[in-house]
């Protein structure tokens, strides 16, 4: 049967797309971003066992060559992840549709839907299909989080499965994008187009990085080029924060308020209809 | 004499605060009441509380107005022609509610005031006018907290506005209540949440419900008390399970003999209660409320209050692990269901010849506490801090939320950051009337106006109050008592999880 590597669900979240979502991380990544505030939803476990030294509470272990995690007596303290040297989780779960669904039961009366995120969901492409259809019968809606790297179109069935995208334009510079997340951003403009164009497409989503990354020319770029698919899309502008960044690959600040409001007044000036600082 | 001098001497009592406790202090000073033995040791154990109403019932505990009457006929007795327009119309409510009194002396009902009021909204912006000040007045006049003004379940242009002055006024006083029904547009739902989000108002009553149990001329009055328009409420005393269930051998102890034995007492007391108040106190017969049909005696219930089923439960089983108790095992609490499925069932054995809207019964109420309850929880509630994920939490609720047609309610805090994303509240409070929630309460950590236990009181009184300076709300000293004594501001801070 499908299975999804499942990374963590958490079951109300409030900053995953519109309303109260029960938001499903799913394992795996094919960006390598600098900024990345989850890094250990990158890779896929390497079960070198080092986090089984570590764990207070021994619920990591090793068994036929396979790491392990006994969840009942986890007190998630993340000591596995600050140890890992691959960029992963011990504490991923292999599930069905089924289980996932099992899982939203409990906050179904209280969603609007669920948002599929990551690492980069669409590398699990055939679960996220079948869950977000199986969400869908329930009178739920599905919301994709995605890095942009994989074809959305072409696909008529995974069209039809999910309801909305919310596509994080990183860079609106080749290299610049390639040097933040290893990958070039072609892919992420045509998923932008495409989506856009058959109204799918919930938000576009910028992290603004001091010293890292040409902020203003991403933002004026990116909300011209929005602008022009449709003013009304929101255009979130999100704060370089270091919290479960890897500080010893990036060197950044938050930015202030004042670049921030300076950055927003940008987009509303290109056309941008709905742009959030947050 | 030494408690009057007392009170004459206190510089922390507004004058107007003064006067309202010198008259408790002088109906205390007579026993009129006759009370039996048995009864008097329950009150004086703490397992039947009348919540200070006094010793001689002189009013109905809470009086619930027809205003429309009112603003359809003026009044006679006060002089008033029916209002022409918004000015006259809130000018003459505001004249009213200086005449209904309650327990409080305060009016704990103002009416669907947004009903009532949006037939005088023509320009648009002269009725803001007219209703900022109107609650402004409410807020500095009526100083406690357990006035109550209702809105919905229908979008007005007045209810708007009465929600935007909220927001603006950002005041304690009056509690506010949107009556949600599946036809109440999201909109308003939307803009009452961000409301809430602000100044911890209004709370959301599942308006299906109580139409269905007490019909569509229904009001929220004082903290969250169901009750008929046109009639109210003559006592509500409570019972302490909490302190009850010690006395218990066992739980079968408890639900088969000591809960009827304390049941059949405390009707007893409310009967007597009553029977003064009908039969001595002569207000049904001189009040101008009754003769000008503001008010009608069959319109009239009692509530049969109770607190502590948490501690009820927990003492029963002898539930120390968090796992075993109640909110957090299935077993404490169907315990805790057969508990009210018992009261329910001892209290409508109970006749009272003049509770004639609920055909001679006693409805139930889960009253959330006094100031000075310590390690007893409100009502049916999960005590502070020991509340379980938010949706465990409201499904819990809903267990026993049917069982209490005069009030029974939770309260959420959460953090500040969901005002950008208010959906995300009201897709919560859509599950909780979906599931069968009675009534829900929010607010946000940031907030200076706090929903104590059911009333609403500013962080920024009770800081007054604590430094000994006076302030105009005389709820305020309650909320500190239920600060310090019940940990009221630690709540569960619900936060993405």
């Amino acid at each position: 049967m499908l299975k999804g590597l499942v990374n963590k669900i958490i079951p109300f979240s409030s900053v995953d797309g519109p309303g109260n979502r029960t938001a499903i991380f799913l394992q795996g990544c094919n960006f390598n971003c600098l900024y990345c505030h989850n890094p250990e939803t990158i890779n896929l476990c390497s079960n070198c066992g080092i986090c089984t030294k570590v764990c207070p509470t021994q619920c990591l272990y090793i068994e036929n060559g396979i790491v392990r995690w006994y969840k009942e007596n986890c007190k998630e303290c993340d000591s596995c992840l600050k140890a890992c040297k691959s960029c992963s989780s011990p504490k991923t779960t292999f599930m069905t549709v089924e289980d996932v669904i099992k899982a939203i039961e409990k906050t179904r009366p209280f969603i609007s839907g669920i948002t599929l995120s990551g690492g980069e969901c669409m590398l699990q492409k055939e679960f996220v299909i079948e869950l977000c259809e199986a969400v869908k019968k329930l009178g739920l809606t599905a919301f994709i989080d995605s890095n942009g790297s994989i074809p959305f179109y072409g696909d008529h069935r995974l069209i039809e499965a999910i309801d909305m995208v919310m596509l994080d334009v990183k860079s609106f510079d080749k290299e610049e994008h390639k040097m933040l997340t290893g990958q070039d951003n072609e892919m992420v403009f045509k998923n932008m187009e495409y989506l856009a164009s058959i109204n799918k497409l919930y938000e576009i989503r910028t992290v603004i990085v001091p010293g890292v990354l040409i902020n203003e020319r991403n933002v004026d770029k990116l909300s011209k080029r929005l602008a022009e698919l449709n003013p009304n899309i929101k255009y979130k502008l999100i704060k370089y924060r270091p919290i479960g960044v890897r500080t010893d690959i990036i060197k950044s600040s938050v930015p202030t308020d004042e670049m921030m409001e300076k950055l927003k007044d940008i987009a509303i000036k290109n056309g941008c209809k709905d742009v959030v600082v947050i | 004499m030494d408690n009057i001098l007392k009170i004459i001497k206190d510089t922390s009592l507004t004058y107007e605060q003064k006067v309202l406790t010198l008259a408790k202090a002088a109906e205390n000073s007579i026993k009129p009441l006759n009370i039996d033995d048995e009864t008097q040791k329950y009150r004086e154990e703490g397992v039947i509380c009348d919540l200070f109403e006094g010793n001689a019932p002189y009013r109905p505990r809470y009086i619930v107005p027809d205003y429309e009457v009112f603003l359809k006929n003026g009044s006679k007795f006060l002089g008033l022609e029916p209002p022409k327009n918004i000015w006259e119309a809130v000018n003459s409510l505001l004249i009213l509610y200086k005449h209904v009194p309650s327990i409080t002396s305060f009016p704990v009902y103002l009416g669907n005031i947004d009903t009532i009021l949006d037939r005088f909204v023509e320009d648009e912006e002269e009725a803001y006018q007219a209703i900022k000040l109107f609650l402004l007045h409410i807020d500095r006049t009526i100083t406690d907290s357990f006035c109550h003004a209702n809105i919905g379940p229908e979008d007005t242009k007045a209810g708007r506005l009465i929600l935007k002055a909220s927001r603006e006024l950002n005041a304690s006083i009056p509690n506010l209540t949107l009556k949600y029904s599946q036809n109440t547009p999201d909109d308003l739902a939307l803009d009452s949440i961000n409301t809430a989000l602000v100044t911890a108002k209004p709370s959301f009553a599942n308006h299906e419900m109580f139409v269905g149990e007490l019909g569509e001329d229904y009001s929220i009055a004082s903290c969250y008390n169901g009750l008929p328009i046109g009639g109210g409420n003559f006592t509500l005393v409570r019972l302490n399970m909490g302190k009850l269930a010690p006395m218990a051998k066992d739980t079968e102890d408890f639900i088969n003999n000591l809960l009827p034995d304390a049941v059949e007492k405390m009707a007893g007391y409310m009967d007597e209660r009553i029977k003064f108040l009908m039969e001595e106190s002569g207000y049904f017969e001189s009040s101008f409320l009754v003769k000008e049909g503001l008010i009608s005696i069959d319109r009239f219930t009692s509530m049969f209050g109770m607190v502590g089923l948490a501690d009820a439960v927990n003492h029963l089983l002898g539930a120390k692990d968090q796992k075993a108790r109640f909110g957090h095992s299935k077993e404490a609490d169907d315990l805790g269901v057969r508990i009210i499925e018992k009261l329910e069932e001892e209290v409508n054995k109970h006749h009272n010849p003049y509770c004639k809207f609920s055909d001679g019964k006693f409805l139930l109420h889960a009253q959330v506490g006094i100031d000075t309850d310590k390690g007893i929880a409100p009502g049916c509630r999960i005590p502070i801090g020991e509340e379980p994920e938010i949706w465990d939490h409201i499904k819990h609720c809903a267990l026993f939320h049917k069982f209490f047609p005069t009030g029974i309610g939770d309260i959420f805090r959460f953090d500040s950051t969901v005002k950008r994303n208010p959906q995300y509240v009201l897709d919560i409070m859509k599950g909780a009337m979906k599931v069968g929630m009675r009534y829900i309460s929010f607010y946000t950590s940031d907030s200076d106006v706090v929903r104590i236990t059911g009333y609403l009181v500013k962080r920024s009184d009770m800081e007054k109050l604590e430094r000994g300076e006076q302030v105009l709300n005389g709820a305020a000293v309650l909320g500190l008592g239920a600060v310090k004594n019940q940990h009221v501001l630690d709540r569960k801070e619900r936060k993405d999880a």
